[in-house]
């Protein structure tokens, strides 16, 4: 009977074993370039986040110091806040800046959050995620998980069914990742810029042609939880490069 | 003459006479223009040349086409002759030029 049990199991085991880096799933030239600085159009952004950084009178660098102190940071992301909020690295910046700098929001998705998000994100480059999901964040991941695993919009496809059983095949020309979000922001081809793991969680959604959630959402969040605790133990890619 | 974000890649320092690899990533939208019915028509707007002096003297010279992507990555080869400035020029529809420099160190 124990035995049944434990081969009933084996699939579940097996799957969760599997998860494997995006940068896998590039294609070689692709892989390549992201490793390259010199050819990596992301760094444009990451640069410019590295001098938004030092702006300015009271700049992030006057409170934290130089930006290799954020070694580190992006494993930890999205993290909650003190006052219950779940907050991404985007979100984090933005609190930091309102609160602590008393200036106006960036603005997701605005080109400024986008280059200080990826030159944050950038000091983690090829450290193991490792977000906490205890204590408050148990009951987001627990969210974000019941997001993956339904199924959504008229093609009535959850997010396990294409990056789960069909993660290593191609669709539309591309190879199907385990849909991890360590290399965000990243550099798209397809967008010919930088862009958010939201912006990209929104393609999905419309690519199954289900409800398209805000920037920032509480859906898209709880979800990024999920992903990066599925990434756990894999490599931060940011900025990553993808088609 | 404006600002232009760029990314130059040199290596650290050459021998002379040794042929050394100049890569130069810069950010544009490389607007390539369109027009129809309904439309409002945008004019082209890309940076339709780069060249790079070395040294004081031409050493690379490309034309862009509409067709290049944005964020245009260039890569390409000179022979170190002498420790110089290597200045890079675009010239962007409509007459801006941009220029960013960047020092070959030659041993």
């Amino acid at each position: 009977m124990r035995r049944w049990l434990l081969l009933a199991l084996w699939p579940l085991a097996v799957s969760a074993q599997e998860v494997r880096p995006s940068r896998e799933f590039l294609s070689p030239a692709l892989r390549a370039q992201q490793e390259d600085p010199s050819r990596h159009p992301g760094w444009l952004w990451v640069d410019e986040g590295e001098a938004i950084w030092r702006r300015g009178e009271r700049s992030c660098q006057s409170c934290h110091g130089d930006i290799s102190a954020m070694r580190g940071v992006a494993t930890r992301y999205p993290a909650v806040a003190s006052d219950g909020a779940l907050l991404n690295l985007e979100g984090r910046i933005e609190r930091c800046r309102v609160e602590n700098q008393g200036a106006a929001p960036f603005g997701y998705e605005s080109e400024a959050l986008l280059s200080l998000t990826a030159a944050v994100a950038r000091q983690s480059r090829g450290m193991a995620m490792s977000v906490p999901v205890d204590g408050a964040a148990a009951a987001f991941l627990e969210e974000g998980h019941a997001f993956y695993e339904t199924r959504q919009g008229q093609l009535n496809l959850s997010c396990g069914q294409c990056h789960d059983a069909n993660a290593g095949r191609r669709l539309r020309g591309d190879v199907i990742s385990h849909g991890l979000g360590t290399g965000y922001p990243a550099y798209r081809l397809e967008w010919n810029g930088m862009g958010s793991l939201h912006r990209r969680l929104r393609a999905c959604s419309l690519g199954v042609r289900a409800t398209q959630f805000p920037l920032g959402s509480r859906e898209y969040l709880t979800l990024e939880l999920y992903l990066a605790h599925r990434a756990r133990g894999m490599p931060v890619e940011a900025p990553g490069l993808r088609r | 003459m404006s600002d232009i974000i760029a990314r130059i890649t040199l290596p650290e320092a050459a021998r002379r006479g040794e042929v050394v690899t100049v890569r130069v990533i810069v950010r544009h939208p490389m607007e390539r223009g369109f027009d129809g019915p309904g439309l409002t028509p945008v004019p082209r707007q890309i940076l339709h040349t780069l060249s790079v002096t070395y040294a004081g003297e031409e050493v690379f010279r490309m034309a862009l086409s509409p067709g290049i992507t944005a964020n245009p990555y260039v890569e390409f080869t000179t022979l170190a002759v002498e420790t110089g400035e290597m200045v890079f020029e675009w010239q962007e529809d409509g007459g801006a030029v941009y220029r960013r420099t960047a020092q070959l160190v030659v041993t």
